[in-house]
């Protein structure tokens, strides 16, 4: 039988150091006695024993696993660690075997003291120390013995200040600089009170809802065995017993009448809400009318309607099919990814966007949920005719003397029936309110085409229309 | 007006602060004051403070700049037309008590909402004042969490984002129609619009993003709140809601409130005990979408309700019995997250355990600590389903969780 024994209980080094040792000797678990303290050689003369088995390393999450599990309370803690060392060797994958009992309780420890760093995080309660400017002290007992590895967290949190924890086991210093632990402490040495106690637990008392009454929930993450150092534990049992007779007050007493004067003023300030109106005269109008628009259901999904931007007497008007992703969020037209393609090809083709009305034929963003994010719905017929409205008050206010329908949507809209692209484009077409048209492709199935000679011919004949269109408009 | 100490006024604008479940305070950019100046740090994982006996927790300081409104939204404890007791904070008092608080550890940071008093623009300029404050005056570098105003200037909704972790609009009604009907001067294109400009202006400084010469923001990530049970809509419409939300706005949470019972009620609402085991079904439908791979259509369609008897996973899985049993040895990881009583980390630990070795039954238990919600559900090394997994009714084979309560009032 032999002895390992560590200087503290959180002597992590020290363990490591037996482990290892006792490991090459071949000692087997069962062979050896951990303990903490006390006096004696640390191995007698068994130090000198041979040294019969080949080193080996361990994992990384091995030795983190370790040196969470040395703080946990249990004596049981020390022969499991060595047993797991001891199976690693021929078991390099063990950990992995999360159902294995060693594996297992390991796990387990791991996180009791993880929950214990958590709580201490979470539950210690700090008091100003009197007549001392910026100091502060608390007084903390965790279920395990996490406060020197818990310390670092208020650090680097409470660095401006000065303060103290002090636990059973020990107690964690900080000056404003640097960290220190000195042994453990009792109650009588951090301070009894705090002016603003008061002011907490009137908080935790007010922000509680009785109607929602549920102690199991509350203990389940607050257990008992911290409330005592609580300040506003000792509210608990009241608020728990007039819960129930709270919320029936709340149900049986009938409404009070509301003060006339409030109400008064309350519907002075509230908005005026837009009223509806007829066919739209200005493009304020109709900016303003697309974004309470309900002529069809896709403003409910989506964020809000977007209209044409540009000068009101445009010779050249781009119809495109609806605002996307990023148009929607924005509020205007042409300003994601099919956008920038459209930036680019006006720039070559030395057309200058501002000079121009850029507008879509559906003007609320069509899509579909898909996980977290929402994709592109090509707008039916239906919801195409029912914005036609919108589009016809920009055209009538506009007056552009060439139209560019972008891709077959647009060219829906604009013709009032469909007008393949692959046929029509490339060509001046005539409508019959004395404007011309051209369509061309829409700039997003620029971004699509697979093939890259196929994408470059598209592209070119792209600004070659828009080029045709600006010339037709001079 | 009687002047109201300090400790008055936070009892009056907590308590109309609570009716908000939001707490989260995970999620910030890390960071500390090990540079001596200041005070605070955030580690992206959210701190619990203390617990209130309703179980829910209590991380950050959440009160109302004021509980003065204008507007007269049915369900709030806070509308025009209720006689609840008024207060109003100075700008000065939330901070000092933000840092009192924060420095004995009580608190991650604060979460700050208000009635609207004057305009949406004043009212939000001093929401923003109290958080420049506390960044730049005081360099606290805790949470924050800023209610935004709809209605207030786009410009105003930015500054918060350049002090707030965290930024959100409640919708609170599912359905735009009870929103119209309840929240008469609440407008949910205007709700959206903002919605979308803090989307926007999150994106923009995205990482992989160049942001030069931008001024440093706080803010990652913006949520919002459902309440459940105030209107006619179904589970199925509340959800059609959520995925809306989250795909259009990037939300980091929807919250599911259910409603409940608030001092001088309105007579227009049903007294009623709030509906817990609903807003509990709620979160994990919202859950499975979110983690499970599960879509919004297959969980509820409009106009239907969650089972309240048993989790909607189990439900599927009950109403799917086709797709039974699941290999645990062979399955992929998609399926294996559809085996009801399997969480995600246990499926995470499953695939790396069945590289090891041949999945019992017996190593089921251990994973996720009882195996018999899953037995007819699965096959595994020395188990199969048998005639259980055609049995016509599975109910009986299945531990009963407690039985649902929804009782209409006491």
């Amino acid at each position: 039988m032999r002895v390992a024994r560590l200087s503290s209980e959180i002597d992590f080094d020290g363990w490591r150091r037996q482990a290892r040792t006792l490991r090459a000797q071949g000692v087997a678990p069962d062979d050896v006695i951990w303990t903490v303290g006390g006096e004696g050689d640390l191995f007698g003369d068994e130090t000198s024993a041979p040294v019969v088995e080949p080193a080996f390393t361990v994992s990384r999450e091995f030795v983190e696993l370790a040196q969470s599990v040395l703080l946990h309370r249990s004596p049981e803690r020390l022969p499991l660690l060595y047993r797991l060392l001891w199976r690693l060797r021929d078991e390099p994958n063990l950990l992995s075997l999360a159902t294995d009992p060693d594996v297992l309780k390991a796990g387990h420890f791991d996180q009791s003291v993880h929950r214990a760093q958590h709580k201490m995080k979470a539950f210690v309660r700090f008091r100003e120390v009197p007549a001392a400017a910026e100091t502060y002290a608390a007084w903390f007992e965790p279920p395990h013995r996490v406060t020197e590895a818990t310390a670092p967290f208020f650090a680097r949190r409470f660095s401006g200040m000065v303060w103290t924890i002090l636990t059973p086991d020990a107690c964690a210093h900080w000056d404003g600089a640097q960290l220190t632990f000195s042994p453990g402490a009792d109650r009588s040495q951090a301070p009894a009170e705090d002016a603003l106690e008061e002011a907490w637990a009137t908080y935790f008392a007010s922000i509680f809802n009785p109607s929602r009454l549920n102690p199991t929930a509350m203990q389940q993450h607050m257990p008992k065995r911290y409330w005592r150092n609580l300040p506003e534990a000792r509210l608990i049992p009241e608020l728990i017993a007039t819960a129930q007779e709270r919320t029936a007050a709340m149900v049986q007493n009938a409404p009070t009448t509301p003060s006339k004067r409030t109400m008064k003023a309350a519907r002075r300030i509230a908005r005026d809400r837009p009223a509806e109106g007829g066919a739209p005269t200005s493009l304020e109008e109709v900016a303003a009318g697309v974004d309470v628009c309900r002529r069809c259901d896709l403003w409910r999904d989506a964020t809000q309607g977007v209209a044409g931007e540009g000068p009101a007497r445009a010779r050249l008007m781009f119809v495109g099919e609806q605002p996307g992703d990023q148009e929607d969020l924005a509020g205007h037209p042409f300003v994601g990814p099919a956008g920038k393609v459209l930036d680019r090809a006006l720039a070559e083709a030395g057309v200058p966007r501002s000079e121009t009305y850029v507008t879509n034929a559906v003007k609320h963003f069509k899509h579909e949920p898909r996980g977290k994010r929402r994709l592109h719905k090509t707008p039916d017929r239906g919801e195409v005719q029912a914005c036609r409205w919108w589009l016809d008050a920009e055209r009538r206010i506009v007056r552009p003397r060439v139209i560019v329908a972008l891709g077959a949507t647009a060219a829906l809209s604009v013709f009032g029936q469909a007008t393949p692209i692959g046929a029509n484009r490339g060509q001046a077409l005539q409508l019959p309110d004395q404007a011309q048209a051209v369509v061309t492709y829409h700039p997003s199935f620029l971004l699509r085409v697979p093939d890259e000679a196929a994408k470059a011919r598209a592209y070119a004949e792209f600004v070659g229309d828009l080029r045709l269109a600006w010339s037709l408009a001079a | 007006m009687a002047v109201l100490d300090l400790k008055a006024k936070l009892a009056i604008l907590s308590d109309a602060a609570k009716y908000d479940a939001s707490c989260a305070s995970s999620g910030g950019q890390k960071r500390n004051s090990l540079d001596g100046k200041g005070v605070g740090s955030t580690e992206g994982m959210g701190i619990c403070h203390a617990y209130a006996p309703d179980g829910r927790c209590i991380s950050l300081l959440k009160i109302l700049l004021t509980n003065f409104c204008i507007y007269d939204c049915a369900y709030c404890i806070n509308r025009a037309s209720s006689n609840v007791k008024r207060a109003r904070f100075t700008v000065e008092e939330i901070v000092d008590l933000t840092l009192g608080f924060y420095k004995r550890n009580y608190i991650e940071g604060l979460f700050l909402s208000s009635g609207i008093i004057r305009s949406g623009d004043y009212t939000m300029e001093e929401m923003v004042r109290v958080a420049r404050t506390l960044r730049e005056v005081h360099d606290f570098r805790g949470y924050i969490h800023l209610k935004l105003i709809p209605e207030a200037s786009p410009a105003l909704v930015l500054e918060a984002g350049l002090y707030a972790d965290r930024v959100s609009i409640n919708i609170e009604l599912p359905k735009d129609e009870s929103l119209t009907a309840l929240a008469p001067e609440k407008d949910v294109g205007v709700i959206k619009k903002a919605m979308g400009g803090v989307r926007l202006a999150i994106e923009e400084r995205a990482p992989g993003k160049k942001d030069r010469a931008q001024p440093r923001k706080y803010v990652t990530g913006q949520s919002t709140q459902l309440i459940v049970g105030a209107d006619e809509a179904a589970d199925g419409d509340i959800l059609a809601r959520s995925e809306n939300l989250y795909g259009s706005y990037g939300l980091k949470r929807v919250y599911y409130s259910a409603f409940s019972p608030i001092p001088d009620s309105s007579s227009r609402l049903p007294p009623q005990k709030p509906p817990l085991m609903r807003e509990h079904r709620l979160y994990q439908a919202d859950w499975l979408m979110r983690y499970y791979g599960f879509e919004r259509a297959e969980i509820a369609g409009p106009g239907q309700n969650l089972d309240l008897a048993v989790d909607p996973k189990l439900a599927w899985a009950l109403a799917n019995r086709g797709r039974f049993p699941i290999d645990v040895n062979a399955a992929d990881r998609e399926m294996l997250l559809r085996i009801p009583g399997l969480g995600v980390k246990s499926v995470d630990s499953l695939v790396v355990l069945r590289r090891q070795k041949r999945v019992r039954l017996e190593d089921l238990k251990k994973l996720c600590g009882s195996e018999k919600k899953l037995r007819p559900f699965v096959i595994a090394d020395d188990w199969t389903p048998g005639p259980l997994a055609d049995a016509d009714d599975l109910k009986p084979h299945l531990p009963s969780e407690a039985a649902p309560r929804q009782l209409s009032l006491f």
